[in-house]
C-alpha cells in the first residue's frame, strides 16, 4: 500500500508539472501585451515601457518565467489580481467555501437519488419503474445545465415567485441561504444524478447475474439480504470510483450554474477573470482545478484498490 | 427474410437423418428456379446490413435518426425557404412572442428568431459534427499507433493520454478560446474573407483536442486484442504490410465502438459549444448560435421567456436525438446483443 501510494504520488507530481507547463505556455504564447494599456499613454515613452518590461521580467525567455512562476506558486504567492488589485490567493480562498457547498451538496443529492433508483431499476429490469427511470435518466443526460437552470428560474422565480433568482451573499440565516442555494444545487445535482443512475444500473445489472448472487438466492437467503449485501456491495465498487472521477466534471457544471444564478464562487470568478483579462486569477484557478482532477484520480484509484481485494496494488 | 429463416430452420433438421436431406435439396432447387435475384440479395447480407436491420427495430433510435436528419436538412436549407434576414433590427417589434408572422417570435432587437435559429442551428450542428470528427480521428490515430506498435510508443502515447485526461477541461477551453479568438479570427478573415471561419476552426480544434482521450483508450484496447487474433497472424504470414494490417485488417474490426463514440461525441460537442457561447466565449454575438441566443436571453428571462426556451429546446432535442441514435447503434453493433 505504502509503495503504491508513493508511486501514484510521483506519477501525479509529474502529471501536474506537465499540466502547469501546458497552461503556462498557452498563457505565455497568447497574443496580447500586458502593458498594452500604456501604449496610448503619452507619459510613458517607448524607452520607459521597455525598461518596465525588463523590470517585470516580461522580456525573459519563457522557461525562466516558468521557473519563477513555479517557485512563487509553491510558496503560496499566486500574484496580484488585475481586477481586485489584491493578492490572488485571498480572492480565491474567499470564494472557495460557496463553491464547495454547492458542489458538495449537489454531489450528495445526486448520490442519494441515483443509488436507490439505479438499484431498483436493475433488480426490476424491464419493469415500468425501470422504463420510466431510464427514460428520465436519458432525458436528463441530454439536458444541458444552462438550459435546466434557466427553466428553473423561469418556473420557480418568475412564475411561482417562490425562490430568489439572484444569489445574495449578504443573506444571513439558514432559511434564506437554503432558499437561494436550492436551485443551483438541484440543477447540478439532478444533472449528476442522471449520469450516475445509468452507471449504477449498469453496474448492478452486471453483478446481479453473477454466480455468487445465484448461490446466495439458492441457499435461501432473503431477497433483501441478497440485494443489499451480496449484489450491491460489489456493484458499488465501480460507482464509488466514478463518483470520485466525476468531481472535476461537476466543477465544470458549477461554472455554468454559478454563472446562471450569480453565485459568487470559483466558477463565476473564473468567468469574470477571463472577461477582465485577469491572467493571474485565470492561471491560479485553472491550475487549482488541475490539482483537484489529479487528486481525485488518485483517490479513485486508491479507493478501487481498497474496496476490491482482487485488484493488486503495485 | 422468410427464406432465410426457413433455411436456418432446415439446417439442424438436415443433420438429423438422410430423409430430411431430400426436401432440403428440393428447396434449394426451388430457390434456383425462382430466379437468381433472391439468392444474390441474400448473399449480400453484410455486417452493416445486419446492424441496420437491428437498428431499425430500435424505435427510439429510429425516431432520433429521423429527427436529427430533419434538423440537419431544415437548418441547412431553411434560410433559403424562409428568407428573412437574421439581423434586421426593428425596435418597433422587440420581444414579440411567437405569432403567425414570426413563428418563433422576435428578440430584444426585434430580430426574427426563426431565421436566427435556422442560421444558428447550422453552426451548432456543424460544430458538433466537425469537432466529433476531429476528436475521433485524433483518438483513433493515437489509439491505433499505441495499440499496434506497443512498447515505448505505447507507453509514451498513453502517458500523453493520461495527461490530457487530467487537464481541467472547461477552464482550459474557456481560456484558449478567449485568448486566441481574435487573432485566429483575424488570420482567417485576412485570408478567406470569412468572419466566422476563424472562430469555427478554433472551437472545433479545441473541443476535438480536449476530447480524443476516451476514443484513444478504446481503440488501443481493441487493437491490443485484435493484434493477437489468428486472422492478423494469417495476414502477416502472407506478407501484408503494416499499413495494410492496420487499415485493412484490424481497423474495420474495431469500427463499431468508434462509431458509437463518434455519435455520442457529436451531442457532447454541441453541448460544449453551446456552453462556450452561453458563457459569452463562443462565436461573437453578431453571429447567432443556439448557445449565444441563450446567452442573449438569459438576463431577460422574465421579460421574454420564449427567447430562452426556443434555443434551449432546440439544443435539447438535437442532443437527445443524437444520443438515441448512439444508443441504438450501440445495441445494433454489439454482437452479443444480436438476436
Amino acid at each position: 500500500m505504502g509503495r503504491y501510494l508513493i508511486r501514484r504520488a510521483l506519477i501525479s507530481a509529474v502529471t501536474l508539472l506537465a499540466i502547469s507547463m501546458v497552461v503556462f505556455s498557452i498563457l505565455a504564447l497568447a497574443p496580447g501585451d500586458p502593458l498594452a494599456g500604456f501604449a496610448t499613454n503619452p507619459n510613458v515613452t517607448p524607452e520607459l515601457r521597455e525598461r518596465l518590461r525588463d523590470q517585470l521580467g516580461i522580456n525573459d525567455p519563457i522557461h525562466i518565467r516558468y521557473v519563477k512562476w513555479g517557485r512563487e506558486y509553491l510558496q503560496g504567492n499566486w500574484g496580484q489580481s488585475f481586477q481586485t488589485k489584491g493578492p490572488v490567493r485571498d480572492y480565491i480562498v474567499g470564494r472557495v467555501p460557496v463553491t464547495l457547498i454547492v458542489i458538495g451538496s449537489s454531489l450528495l443529492l445526486s448520490v442519494v437519488i441515483a443509488i436507490p433508483i439505479g438499484v431498483i431499476s436493475a433488480i426490476k429490469q424491464y419493469s415500468a419503474f425501470d422504463q420510466i427511470s431510464t427514460t428520465f435518466a436519458f432525458l436528463g443526460f441530454s439536458l444541458p445545465t444552462f438550459f435546466t437552470g434557466l427553466l428553473a428560474i423561469l418556473l420557480f422565480s418568475v412564475k411561482l415567485d417562490w425562490l430568489p433568482f439572484v444569489y445574495d451573499s449578504q443573506v444571513n440565516g439558514f432559511w434564506g441561504n437554503f432558499k437561494q442555494s436550492i436551485m443551483p444545487i438541484c440543477v447540478l445535482g439532478l444533472a449528476g444524478a442522471a449520469q450516475l443512475t445509468r452507471f449504477v444500473r449498469a453496474s448492478m445489472l452486471e453483478t446481479i447475474n453473477q454466480d455468487y448472487v445465484r448461490t446466495a438466492r439458492a441457499k435461501g437467503l432473503r431477497e433483501k439480504t441478497v440485494v443489499l449485501f451480496h449484489a450491491m456491495r460489489n456493484a458499488m465498487i465501480p460507482v464509488v470510483t466514478i463518483i470520485a472521477l466525476q468531481i472535476p466534471t461537476i466543477f465544470g457544471g458549477a461554472v455554468v450554474t454559478e454563472q446562471i444564478f450569480r453565485v459568487p464562487g470559483i466558477g463565476s470568478a473564473l468567468i469574470s477573470a477571463i472577461g477582465g483579462a485577469d491572467t493571474p486569477v485565470v492561471m491560479a484557478i485553472t491550475f487549482g482545478v488541475a490539482i483537484l482532477v489529479v487528486l481525485f484520480n488518485v483517490i479513485a484509484d486508491v479507493l478501487y484498490a481498497v474496496l476490491d481485494p482482487r485488484i493488486k496494488m503495485g | 427474410m422468410s427464406e432465410i429463416t426457413r433455411d436456418a430452420g432446415a439446417n439442424p433438421l438436415g443433420g438429423r437423418g438422410a430423409a430430411s436431406v431430400v426436401p432440403s435439396a428440393e428447396r434449394d432447387a426451388d430457390g434456383l428456379a425462382s430466379g437468381k435475384l433472391g439468392r444474390v440479395t441474400r448473399k449480400q447480407r453484410s455486417l452493416w446490413g445486419n446492424a441496420w436491420r437491428q437498428f431499425r427495430h430500435h424505435k427510439l433510435a429510429m425516431a432520433g435518426l429521423v429527427l436529427f436528419v430533419l434538423f440537419v436538412v431544415v437548418t441547412f436549407i431553411g434560410n433559403a425557404i424562409y428568407p428573412r434576414e437574421i439581423d434586421a433590427i426593428d425596435f418597433l417589434r422587440t420581444d414579440a412572442p411567437p405569432s403567425l408572422d414570426f413563428p418563433f417570435g422576435t428578440d430584444a432587437l426585434g430580430q426574427d428568431m426563426l431565421a436566427r435559429a435556422l442560421w444558428g442551428g447550422r453552426i451548432s450542428i456543424a460544430v458538433g459534427l466537425v469537432a466529433a470528427l476531429v476528436s475521433i480521428t485524433l483518438g483513433t490515430a493515437i489509439g491505433a499507433l499505441a495499440g499496434f506498435f506497443g512498447g515505448p510508443a505505447d507507453s509514451l502515447l498513453m502517458r500523453l493520454t493520461d495527461m490530457f485526461l487530467a487537464l481541467p477541461q472547461l477552464p482550459l477551453l474557456l481560456m484558449i478560446t478567449y485568448l486566441f479568438r481574435e487573432s485566429v479570427n483575424r488570420f482567417f478573415e485576412e485570408r478567406t474573407g470569412s468572419d466566422i471561419l476563424g472562430t469555427f476552426v478554433l472551437i472545433v480544434v479545441v473541443i476535438g483536442a480536449l476530447n480524443w482521450m476516451p476514443t484513444a483508450r478504446l481503440v488501443r484496447a481493441s487493437f491490443l486484442s485484435m493484434k493477437e487474433k489468428e486472422f492478423v497472424e494469417a495476414a502477416t504470414s502472407i506478407g501484408a504490410t503494416r499499413s495494410a494490417l492496420i487499415f485493412k485488417h484490424i481497423l474495420p474490426n474495431v469500427m463499431s465502438p468508434i462509431i458509437v463514440a463518434a455519435t455520442l461525441g457529436v451531442g457532447a460537442a454541441i453541448i460544449t459549444e453551446s456552453t462556450l457561447s452561453f458563457l459569452g466565449l463562443g462565436f461573437p454575438s453578431d453571429i447567432p448560435t443556439w448557445g449565444s441566443m441563450l446567452f442573449d436571453a438569459k438576463d431577460r428571462i422574465e421579460l421574454a421567456p420564449h427567447e430562452a426556451i426556443i434555443p434551449g429546446m432546440l439544443i435539447f432535442l438535437t442532443v437527445l436525438s443524437i444520443n438515441y441514435v448512439g444508443d441504438g447503434l450501440r445495441d445494433a453493433l454489439d454482437p452479443r446483443k444480436t438476436q
